[in-house]
């Protein structure tokens, strides 16, 4: 039966991210982004909270939850109200520990997931974006050949968040260079690997506050063990779903903080004798603003739902929802942009911010996970 | 529990009319749109007989109605319905199959809503009783005037107590199946007039005229761009008489509006779902004649790798899935007895902008074709 109802389980999450949100996160936004980092204290905080670890096995040392989508896309829409750097920054290790917890083997799910059940943020990643102008996740151009026991990795990678001082990076590859989401594996790689060239820090348009790096990957070996899933591999499209219902979520927080923002300041800016908000150019946009960031909720909501089935249309429902909120998100930022008007366009307020941050959703794929 | 999968009971209904759409309104629907104004016997008898049979569809109605209940912070926990949703779901099949033969349905529509909504039980049995029973009927809901459309509170027309009748007079336009409802079956219109023009919107009451009552006229009816099967009529009120229970709800100046206005909580995103309809529809033709054509729409490549083609119907997917999301949260609203009036409205605003924008696209990928009469997108497009 169709419900639009959050269970007293996802309001809890929901709230509990909400709240990092309005304290923790929003409070240190401008600060992050002008500084280009996010502090440690605020990823140990959201650690703490269990924001990554929670859906963890426990005899892996987890908390057990059941992980869902559509509770991912609840708490990411809070995370990225506040800030979408810090809630990807924060939500950077589950790049790596949810493929390894979904499509692992038991050895590697024995080998790795304790790490993320520890009391210190843990610095993992995963390297899927690639420097070049058609970036396609269904033709990477990184590839994987496998020779005697082991794969060799040849490549380059880009956005890789928190790259510089990673622990474990998970990396994607296409197998022998075929196109083809089937073709594509996924790559535990510890730090220090020979053949793992860590490139230097990236200046981005938006989310400066979040670390990203290049990697190079020169002849890199990997074990066949080594290979996420082992032989049989992953499910490439159910992770890159996953991922888009995560992003698509987000971009409906950025959207709404933008919409939230500019309707407070279109209620209080006074012109020609009335508020602007009075003025239907201010007020229609406003209003579609607001219904456009809660169709990108309820987009994120339903692919997020038919992955949580296992449904088969959840793959072209997340590739939908995404391709809808890229375009959305920036609309509605710019819109906000602009209602504010000259005052937009000064770093004294967020939406300029917003705005930037937004305009990487378009490009930006796999950076984001539940 | 947030949850998108519709109930058997829904699908089954869904299924059954998909069949009834593709059989009867697909092959009807450009004869009604090249006849405006002719009815289409067949399919009002059909369904008048259908319609007939489950009570003149005034079990739905009864439940379609129930208004918003106040008081949402109450802890009790309330029951769910499903009834606006069990719409939505039908409405959208009915309109893919046509959305002008789905408004030139023989059904209490509107105006039986209003009934439905403020009517007393032998209102109720007065008015609604005659849709279980004899020929075809339509009731009509006549609101805009020709200096009143959304800002309803500007009503002219006037009703006015002599003895033991009311008086109305004014103009009222755009009434749809108007000429349906009071000349050509024996059904009735909802008119809104104000009893007291100082008062605004709390004089503002409505009142049912039956059909053939002296005094009333239709006066024109709209040759129209789209939507050609349903008649949108003018009808002129000139000392109409009609009896003094002919009110609905409470006559005090004081009270009403608010509920009167209520009625479009639950309009409204039965409007969006059947624009959805139309919008899946030509959706629907574009991905057939690729198909056919083998033309490839590949999901999951980067947007910028894209055809134009496989980019834009991407789209036009994306936004027909947006639309009835927020139309399907409006109708949950409604059933779970949540204020909705903000999302109902926002589900029909973007509702409309969204098919006007995916059929104008269809028209476009398909290029002459998609121009041409021989293929009904060109119509969805007007519709």
């Amino acid at each position: 039966m169709v419900s639009f109802m959050p269970s007293e389980d996802q309001k809890m999450i929901q709230d509990m991210a909400r709240d990092f949100a309005i304290n923790e996160i929003r409070p240190k936004a401008r600060d992050c982004d002008e500084g280009d980092t996010v502090p440690e204290s605020v990823l140990q905080a959201g650690w703490e909270l269990g924001m990554v670890n929670a859906v963890l096995p426990a005899e892996c040392g987890g908390s057990g939850m059941e992980r869902s989508a559509v509770t991912g896309a609840l708490m990411c829409e809070e995370l990225a109200w506040g800030d979408l750097s810090i809630a990807l920054a924060l939500l950077s290790p589950a790049l790596f520990c949810y493929p390894v917890m979904e499509c692992g083997t038991e050895q590697q799910k024995k080998t790795y997931l304790p790490k993320f059940c520890e009391a210190k943020f843990y610095r993992a990643t995963s390297a899927l974006v690639e420097p070049q102008f058609d970036f396609d996740l269904s033709a990477l151009k990184t590839k994987a050949e496998k020779k005697g026991g082991a794969y060799v990795l040849n490549g380059a990678k880009c956005f890789v968040p928190l790259g510089l001082n990673a622990e474990q990076y998970l990396i994607w590859a296409a197998l022998d260079g075929k196109p083809g989401y089937e073709n594509v594996a996924g790559f535990i790689v510890g730090r220090g690997a020979s053949g793992l060239k860590i490139g230097e820090r990236e200046k981005n348009m938006g989310i400066k506050a979040l670390e990203t790096c290049e990697l190079k990957l020169e002849n890199l070996e990997v074990s066949a063990d080594n290979r996420l899933g082992g032989e049989q591999g992953c499910d490439f499209g159910r992770v890159a779903s996953l991922s888009k219902v995560a992003l698509t979520a987000m971009a409906s927080g950025v959207g709404r903080a933008s919409m939230e923002y500019a309707k407070q300041y279109a209620k209080d800016r006074v012109a020609f004798g009335e508020p602007i908000a009075h003025r239907q150019a201010i007020a229609f946009m406003l209003a579609e603003m607001s219904w456009e960031a809660d169709a990108m909720r309820l987009l994120a909501w339903e692919a997020g739902w038919t992955l949580d089935k296992k449904m088969e249309d959840g793959f072209k429902s997340a590739c939908l929802a995404k391709l809808y909120a890229d375009q959305s998100v920036m609309w509605i930022t710019d819109c906000g942009l602009q209602i504010l008007g000259g005052h937009g366009y000064i770093r004294e307020h967020p939406v300029e911010l917003w705005l930037r941050n937004a305009r990487g959703f378009a490009t930006f794929e796999g950076l984001g996970t539940v | 529990m947030i949850d998108f999968e519709l109930t058997a009971g829904q699908k089954n209904m869904q299924k059954m009319i998909h069949g009834l759409a593709q059989g009867m309104m697909r092959k009807w629907a450009r004869w009604a749109d090249d006849n405006e104004h002719k009815r289409v016997d067949e399919w009002v008898n059909f369904m008048w007989g259908a319609l007939k049979g489950m009570g003149g569809g005034m079990g739905s109605m009864d439940k379609k109605i129930k208004p918003a209940a106040e008081g949402e912070g109450e802890k009790k926990e309330k029951k769910v319905g499903s009834q606006n949703m069990q719409l939505s779901v039908m409405v959208e099949e009915l309109s893919w199959g046509d959305g002008g033969l789905y408004l030139a349905m023989p059904f209490p529509g509107l105006g039986g809503a209003a009934v439905m909504a403020a009517g007393t039980p032998e209102q109720k049995e007065r008015f609604l009783k005659r849709f279980t029973e004899g020929s075809p009927k339509w009731a009509a809901m006549a609101i805009t005037e020709p200096g009143a459309g959304s800002d309803s509170a500007a009503i002219s027309t006037t009703a006015v107590k002599e003895g033991d009748k009311w008086v109305l007079n004014g103009e009222k336009i755009f009434v749809t199946a108007g000429k349906n409802s009071v000349e050509d079956s024996e059904g009735f219109v909802v008119a809104w007039a104000t009893v007291d023009k100082s008062a605004g919107r709390a004089g503002i009451k409505s009142f049912i005229v039956e059909h053939h009552t002296p005094g009333m006229k239709v006066t024109k009816v709209e040759h129209k761009l789209g939507i050609r099967a349903s008649d949108t009529a003018a009808i002129v009120f000139e000392d109409c008489k009609i009896p003094l229970d002919n009110i609905l709800g409470n006559p005090e100046v004081k009270k009403g509006f608010r509920d009167v206005m209520a009625t479009f909580d639950a309009t409204r995103p039965m409007v969006a779902a059947s624009a959805i309809g139309v919008g899946r529809a030509a959706l629907e033709e574009v991905q057939k004649q690729f198909k056919d054509a083998g033309v490839p729409v590949r999901y999951g490549m980067s947007a910028n790798n894209m055809t134009s083609r496989e980019r834009d119907l991407m789209m036009m997917e994306a936004q027909l899935k947006a639309s009835r999301l927020l139309s399907w949260r409006a109708s949950w609203m409604a059933d779970a007895g949540i204020h909705n009036n903000m999302e109902a409205s926002a589900a029909k605003a973007k509702t409309g902008k969204a098919i006007t924008w995916i059929t104008q696209k269809a028209v476009e990928l398909l290029g002459p074709l998609g121009y041409s009469r021989k293929i009904l997108v060109e119509k969805w497009l007007r519709d």
